[in-house]
């Protein structure tokens, strides 16, 4: 096959060269668009030290929470972790490290991580907790602060459809931080519903264009609902 | 009569326009939207990548990959648009939506607010709060005015950590609405049969008090 084909067969080869000490970018908000099974396959290999870079932290027993049961990782950075008894636990405990971060802000820092952009000022933040010990300046006489952006030596993202090229498209708001997540990754791993032939995907339509792509699998998903809320 | 939930959720849906995009916080900002008057047309940002929120779905209609920022399940309404988080945020710290209805523990006359930390307390985090108070011009903060113990929320300086600083304008609270101007909140409108007297009482920050405050009405 050519070397665009990004296909790989099996989940173990989707998550292969992930190391202890690594950081892994998630995609996901909630347990909506969430890489569950790439998040299976790195608790089945038991893999530690993990800063794991995601909006959420999962729940209890499902989605990245899962790593928090053998104590995979050492360092979350999210911006809301508040669904998970395990989680807070292994804070209270010391045995966790947390880094909340503004949601925009991380969506930024992993944007930025994957443009090249080391760095950018932002207004959030300021005079908040989060800017203890970030650099601040003035632009035309409004507050902004230094913050870093993140680059990832793995990220794990679930997409709605593929081609072998690695182009994705994701489905409704299970969007959300994959894309983001897929631009910052040293590897770039996607599982998706459907792997369709090339062509079939309107190129004007690509979210994520396949340069950013390195694995792509095709999994099949439990895609449990954290909130089922009905109109009455 | 303090205020109901319900009706500070109306009082703060008078300040809607037609045309405003809207982004609305958990609790009682997301009743707001059910006070938009009729033939009014208002589009709700939710931050998790949804322009044009709608109802709560149908068991038919019901999607894992169709939720609000809540987490709660939603629909798209016509004319809406999904998007990135990146994106989504850009649209909020841009300052790009017309509104932003959020809840807070303490809000200053300085338009500081605190509404995400509570030292001593598990932290869960600020989600999108500090992004909205910097980003938007446009901000209402709905609350109750005093704590359960009588402690007033409207005070000189936030005695806790900020979400943002100097960044609010505006403060529906259930006992009045009230705009914080050159260091200080100036009374506009007080909760149907409550007193100035006890606003003023329940009111830690300085307090302007105009020689006539109108009571609000509700139909």
């Amino acid at each position: 096959m050519s070397g665009f084909d990004k296909r790989v067969n099996s989940y173990e080869e989707a998550m292969a060269g992930l190391e202890d000490g690594m950081t892994v970018l998630a995609g996901g908000f909630g347990l909506c668009g969430i890489p569950e099974n790439l998040i299976a396959e790195i608790k089945r290999k038991g893999t530690r030290d993990l800063t794991v870079v995601s909006n959420n932290c999962g729940v209890d027993g499902f989605g990245l929470g899962v790593l928090l049961e053998d104590r995979q990782i050492r360092k979350m950075i999210a911006s809301y972790v508040g669904e998970n008894a395990l989680f807070e636990r292994q804070l209270l405990d010391g045995e966790l490290e947390v880094e909340l971060t503004p949601q925009g802000t991380l969506a930024e820092k992993m944007r930025a991580g994957g443009a090249g952009i080391p760095a950018f000022y932002t207004a959030t933040g300021f005079g908040t907790p989060v800017a203890e010990g970030k650099e601040a300046r003035q632009f035309d006489g409004r507050d902004y602060i230094l913050e870093h952006s993140i680059i990832g030596d793995f990220a794990i993202v679930k997409g709605w459809k593929a081609d072998r090229y690695g182009n994705v498209v994701y489905r409704h708001t299970a969007q959300n931080f994959n894309p983001l997540a897929a631009m910052a990754g040293k590897i770039t791993v996607v599982e998706v519903e459907e792997i369709v032939e090339p062509g079939e995907l309107d190129p004007a339509h690509i979210h994520t264009p396949g340069i950013y792509v390195d694995r792509i699998i095709k999994g099949t998903f439990e895609k449990r609902i954290e909130k089922r809320t009905l109109r009455e | 009569m303090a205020l109901t939930r319900e009706q500070m959720a109306q009082r703060v849906a008078r300040e809607l326009q037609d045309g405003f995009y809207v982004n609305l916080g958990i609790g009682i900002p997301t009743l707001v939207a059910n006070y938009v008057p009729d033939g009014m047309d208002v589009m709700l940002q939710s931050e998790n990548g949804l322009l044009g929120m709608g109802a709560f779905p149908t068991e038919a209609e019901l999607d894992a990959d169709m939720i609000n920022a809540g987490k709660q399940t939603v629909t798209a309404r016509k004319g809406a648009s999904i998007f990135n988080s990146a994106d989504s945020f850009a649209m909020i710290r841009g300052g790009h939506v017309d509104l932003t209805v959020l809840g807070a523990f303490e809000v200053d006359i300085d338009g500081n607010i605190a509404s995400w930390m509570i030292p001593g307390k598990l932290v869960k985090g600020m989600g999108g709060a500090m992004d909205l108070v910097a980003g938007a011009e446009n901000i209402i903060v709905i609350m109750t005015h005093a704590s359960k113990d009588g402690a007033s929320k409207l005070l000189t300086k936030c005695s806790l950590p900020l979400t943002g600083a100097g960044c609010i304008k505006r403060v529906l609270t259930d006992l009045a609405y009230l705009e914080i101007e050159n260091g200080a909140f100036v009374l506009k409108e007080r909760a149907p049969g409550v007193s100035v007297e006890e606003i003023v009482a329940k009111t830690e920050g300085k307090l302007i008090v105009p020689e006539h405050v109108p009571e609000m009405v509700f139909a």
